[in-house]
């Protein structure tokens, strides 16, 4: 079926190199996701009409375009326009994190607004300042609402990133491409056993997360 | 004596539309006022004007002769001394009952965890709940919440008290354990002010009755004689909404 040709020479360490690719990707993007889209969700919730409309159509770019699109935009379309080397590895980062702020304010902006206004005014209503009121009133609930929808979003990333081998990256995907390709005369059949470990490195790695975030949801259920 | 609470020439618009206007009043220590009224009369949005949750139009709040609205700056410092339990107990639905009685007193008192804890089951014991002091907001009943908010009203050692129809969102079998820890407290001789349309209970509990219409005190009386003689027809007109005949 075609599992011995993992094994066969490095196959099964360029598999976990590959998939190492797609990781450090979606970590990075992540990473830069959750950062600004905090930022992001916070200034939406600010009512400015000039915020509002530019993070809306932010929004709705991001929700029309499908990803592979945008990652032609970006590594084909702006390195052309514009005359720049921008590698395949940073233009993926730059469509993931553009993709993954977006969402991540919109889930931000989401959780901010669901905090009703009485828990600020019975925060203040006990004398605890604004700042107080934040730190152990209103944060705590937002971060429980929002960490099982952003682990969504992180698994989500993390399965997308098997677009980037459209622009080039040799990532999970692409190394079990070769790998059937090059086992093609000795082993016709090894596709399925080889897209089957693809499989299961996709599974491990997004497995724990998700776990992670049934721990929490169940941990703060209360 | 001096009162501890003093409210003068208040005034309150929301836009163009005045909700309160020219409320003058003190209360002293250990007073227990009620304050009733048709909804929109401004009852609640009195209350939130005392302790500085609304800014206020003119006029002025004063708790131990400083002001506390107009946002002074020792504002927070002023609500320490002001405890109001609202409508929708609104508990911190991630902490437990004990952490919600001891959040503000460590917080905003700088008390020791020890010592917070102490006074807390000591008074979750007084109201009934000493058993829950784990459980999560969600695991309790209204009243119980309610019970609980009060509790954590109390933990600041307030001078007064404002209560916001507590009892409004309640079932009706769950009301009367609410208003026998109100009952409670007014034995304590605690100051409270307490808007509530439970019409037996203000006449229970109440020193003094405010009746308000339009955003203007219209009544000020002893509740014996408020509730069979009042003096406008305003207020005789409000009390007989409250009354069914055959």
């Amino acid at each position: 079926m075609g599992f011995e040709v993992i094994f066969k020479g490095k196959n099964f360490i360029r598999l976990l190199s590959g998939l190492g690719v797609a990781l450090r990707i979606s970590v990075i993007s992540v990473a830069i996701s959750i950062a600004l889209g905090i930022v992001i969700g916070m200034l939406m919730t600010l009512k400015k009409p000039v915020i509002n409309a530019v993070t809306r159509v932010y929004l709705e770019i991001v929700r029309i375009m499908p990803q592979m699109v945008l990652l032609f935009i970006v590594f084909f379309g702006f390195t052309k326009m514009t005359g720049s080397n921008l590698s395949a590895e940073l233009s993926s980062i730059i469509v993931f994190s553009f993709w993954g702020t977006a969402e991540m304010a919109d889930l931000v902006r989401g959780c901010m607004i669901s905090i009703p206004v009485i828990q600020y005014e019975s925060s203040k209503a006990l004398g605890l300042t604004r700042l107080q009121t934040y730190i152990y009133v209103i944060i705590p609930q937002i971060v429980r609402r929002l960490i099982p929808l952003s682990i969504n979003l992180i698994t989500r990333m993390i399965k997308t990133t098997s677009l980037i081998m459209m622009i080039g990256i040799v990532e999970v995907l692409k190394v079990a491409q070769q790998i059937i390709e090059a086992n093609r005369k000795s082993a016709p059949k090894a596709a399925f056993g080889v897209f089957a470990a693809v499989f299961l490195l996709y599974f491990l790695a997004c497995w724990p997360i998700s776990c992670l975030s049934k721990y929490l949801e169940k941990k703060w259920e209360n | 004596m001096e009162p501890v609470l003093k409210i003068e020439h208040l005034n309150k618009k929301f836009d163009d539309f005045t909700v309160l206007e020219d409320i003058n009043l003190s209360i002293a220590k250990g007073e227990v006022v009620v304050i009733v009224g048709s909804s929109g009369c401004g009852k609640s949005t009195l209350l939130r004007c005392i302790n500085g949750l609304e800014d206020i139009n003119d006029g002025r709040v004063l708790l131990d002769g400083e002001t506390v609205n107009p946002g002074s700056r020792n504002l927070t410092k002023s609500r320490e001394k002001i405890g109001m339990v609202f409508q929708s107990y609104d508990l911190f639905p991630h902490k437990t009952i004990l952490e919600n009685a001891i959040l503000a007193p460590m917080k905003v008192q700088k008390r020791s965890r020890k010592e917070a804890v102490e006074e807390a089951m000591q008074l979750l014991d007084r109201v009934g709940l000493a058993s829950r002091k784990d459980s999560y907001p969600r695991q309790l009943s209204g009243g119980q919440k309610q019970r609980v908010a009060i509790v954590r009203a109390l933990m600041m050692n307030p001078e007064v008290l404002l209560f916001d129809e507590v009892t409004a969102a309640l079932d009706p079998e769950m009301v009367r354990e609410v208003l026998d820890v109100i009952l409670d407290l007014a034995k304590q001789k605690r100051t409270m002010l307490i808007v509530t349309h439970e019409m037996s209970f203000a006449k229970a509990i109440a020193d003094r009755i405010l009746f308000l219409d339009g955003g203007r005190i219209i009544e000020d009386s002893d509740p014996k004689e408020f509730f069979t003689s009042p003096k406008t027809e305003r207020a005789e007109r409000f009390l007989r909404t409250f009354e069914y005949e055959k």
